[in-house]
């Protein structure tokens, strides 16, 4: 197959442009978008691309269609994304709520700029964490995932990818402006070095009766997709494991709602990802994730240079979140600190993590600019 | 037209467990979905290759009552799904099954974009002038002075027309009748069935429960009387002054031409695309 850019070597590009580039290399066939700053450059890379590919790239008439024509596509059978910014995916919390009822796997990139509203559009910000997580309505989970580099944005598009298509779920790439827009190295490997995952189609006409079933015992059921003959009838409703509305019955609520919640929850090891930094002998350790991780290593550096023995954990998976691994940290430090570009989301999960082992502390930066590394270095030695 | 028993055609495309239905004695939706079934049975097409879409309302629920492969969606965005479904598997049909609120009030935007990008879509609209699932408030159809519970001393609004509506935006297909003209209605939807690009047929739909209670005209009977005072053919429409078509709902055809489709149009211009870039001649 031939791709529309080079493969198999470092191209130097945006972030924009790796997450296009990474979504063609893992399938993404399907695109549906609606412009907004600073996401549009994803849309324009898969305008130019999808067509080459015979694929599919589309101009909505908003956020709440371009989310449904991806699920919509999905259950067609093909790899779907769509990406926007914060008004933009706040948009997107209805049928984002519908893609986790329906167990329909797709990639929803959220380049985060400052809010709330239209706020600052062209700036980076993290305040669309706590939305990622817990934006649409409901009991549910996904999966959130956060590059802190322009390689990160590619490998982990990939990595959203294959996730969503293992658990059959909505998975969201949660970037910001600074790496959307930031030029890096990027390595685009030939798709024979990488990994793509399918999702479970059924074997057979017996498993394709139980779409939203628990038939293989992982809690991820086979999806019968659209125009093979499977007859299946989805709804957003609450559902059985056939997918028959039985929307008054607590007991098919809760089965259906805690297997989509516990088919993320039981296979955390797989899906959480992170990174730690001189972080064996710490007894000062900085959680941060995205960007800010970037000058939270500096920080590290700058503090071990002054003899202060700091470390850093930056955490790739947002969602499922590692309380435990959280608290055993927190056992092992003095305390902790959180720098992000918000007036403090991702504290809370840490706070609640760290469970009182150790005390945590936000240093909290919003208007646009990521943290220097002195800004936390210096509010850690005080 | 050999007219099949009902019983025929509910056991050939109804699924026996979710029976029976939602719908109300009396509903007119039942009868726009057997002239569904009809025409789909009347054309021999293949029940594999379609793909029913839906949002949310009593008229949205049809999808869960047939045995074809359905999505149930969100309220007014059945549209915007479709268009999805359709770009990634052109090979599949797609009928919409949509209310009157569901379309012209929530889904609005995403109606007339399918339609100005002429959607590879056969869209059944049922049109009771109200929220029938919610209860009976005033729909964005309702004619002026009609009752709903938001509107309690008679609409003060102006009205949608659908079909106008979908007419103007630049559908290939628009018909509108009352479920009570049956023939028509079957044939429009065999009609819209076969064309290419955006086909819309509207019913004017009995809803006694929500509807017709609050207006004086509790039972079906009562309601398809009102649409035959109320309804005026195309071609009479066309010789009557305005001041007569007041309070008038005109029925008929109202387009039927033949643009190209969204799916035909996306493939030239993938080929556009590759010639542009030089891979291809
Ligand atoms: C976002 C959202 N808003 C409101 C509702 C509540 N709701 C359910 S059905 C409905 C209206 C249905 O009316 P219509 O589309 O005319 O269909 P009918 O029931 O009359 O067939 C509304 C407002 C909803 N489900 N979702
Ligand atoms: S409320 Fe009205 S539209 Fe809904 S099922 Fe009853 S009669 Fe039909």
């Amino acid at each position: 197959m031939r791709y529309p850019f080079p493969v198999g070597r470092s191209d130097f590009i945006q972030g924009d442009e790796a997450i296009a580039r990474a979504a063609i290399l893992a399938g993404c066939r399907f695109y549906a978008g609606y412009p907004i700053t600073p996401a549009s450059e994803i849309f324009e890379a898969m305008a130019l691309y999808m067509p080459l590919v015979d694929g599919v790239s589309i101009q909505m008439e908003d956020e709440l269609a371009s989310m449904a024509a991806i699920i919509g596509a999905s259950w067609a059978g093909a790899k779907a994304m769509t990406a926007t910014s914060g008004p933009g995916f706040s948009l997107m919390m209805e049928n984002l709520g519908y893609a986790i009822m329906t167990e329909t796997p797709l990639v929803l990139v959220d380049v985060q700029r400052g809010g709330p509203s239209t706020g600052q559009p062209t700036l980076a910000a993290q305040g669309d964490i706590m939305q990622a997580i817990w934006g649409t309505h409901g009991d549910h989970s996904l999966i959130v995932l956060s590059p802190s580099t322009v390689q990160e944005a590619f490998d982990f598009t990939i990595r959203a990818f294959n996730l969503a298509e293992k658990y059959r779920t909505p998975v969201v790439l949660l970037t910001d402006a600074e790496i959307a827009h930031m030029r890096e190295r990027v390595y685009v490997p030939q798709p024979g070095e990488i990994e793509i995952i399918d999702r479970k189609l059924p074997a057979s006409e017996e498993e394709a009766k139980f779409p939203f079933g628990d038939i293989h015992g992982d809690g991820v059921p086979p999806m019968p997709i659209f125009g093979k003959g499977y007859r299946t009838y989805v709804t957003g409703l609450t559902h059985d494991e056939r997918g028959r509305p039985r929307t008054v019955d607590a007991e098919v609520h809760e089965k259906l709602v805690r297997r989509i919640i516990e088919k993320l929850e039981r296979n955390g090891k797989d899906i959480i990802s992170y990174e730690t930094f001189e972080l064996d002998d710490a007894e000062i350790a900085i959680i941060s994730t995205g960007i800010v991780s970037r000058s939270a290593v500096r920080a590290v550096k700058i503090l071990r240079e002054r003899g202060v023995r700091a470390g850093m954990l930056k955490l790739n998976t947002i969602w499922p979140f590692d309380f435990e691994m959280i608290e055993e940290l927190a056992e092992r430090v003095r305390k902790i600190y959180v720098p992000e570009m918000n007036l403090g989301q991702l504290y809370h999960l840490v706070k609640e993590g760290a469970n009182g082992k150790a005390e945590v502390e936000l240093i909290a930066k919003i208007g646009g600019e990521v943290h220097t590394p002195m800004e936390i270095a210096e509010r850690v030695v005080g | 037209m050999y007219l099949k028993s009902a019983y025929e055609i509910r056991d050939k495309y109804l699924r026996k467990d979710m029976l029976p239905t939602i719908f109300c004695p009396g509903c007119g939706i039942g009868s726009a979905l057997q002239y569904t079934l009809r025409a789909i049975d009347d054309l021999k097409l293949n029940p594999d290759e379609i793909v029913w879409v839906s949002g949310i309302g009593c008229s949205s629920r049809v999808p869960g009552f047939v045995n074809f492969d359905g999505l149930h969606t969100t309220h007014g965005r059945a549209l915007a799904f479709a268009t999805g479904i359709k770009l990634a598997n052109p090979d599949l049909k797609i009928i919409a099954f949509m209310g009157d609120g569901d379309a012209a009030a929530i889904g609005g935007n995403h109606f007339i974009h399918a339609i100005r990008r002429n959607l590879d879509v056969t869209v059944i609209l049922i049109n009771n002038f109200t929220y029938g699932m919610t209860g009976g408030q005033v729909a964005p159809t309702a004619l002026k002075g009609l009752r709903g519970t938001t509107a309690p001393y008679g609409q003060f609004e102006n009205p949608f027309d659908i079909a106008d509506l979908a007419v103007s935006a630049g559908a290939n297909y628009v018909a509108r009748w009352s479920v009570f003209n049956y023939l028509q209605g079957i044939n429009s939807i065999k009609k819209a069935l076969q064309k290419e690009g955006f086909t819309l047929v509207e019913f004017l739909s009995p809803c006694p429960i929500s509807f017709g209670r609050r207006n004086r005209m509790k039972t079906a009977p009562e309601l398809l009387r009102w649409y035959q005072k109320i309804t005026v053919p195309l071609a009479k429409a066309k010789k009557m002054p305005p001041e007569e078509l007041e309070g008038k709902i005109v029925i008929g055809e109202f387009a039927d031409r033949d643009r190209p489709g969204l799916v035909r149009e996306y493939e030239a211009y993938k080929k556009r695309a590759k010639k542009m870039m030089g891979w291809e001649e």
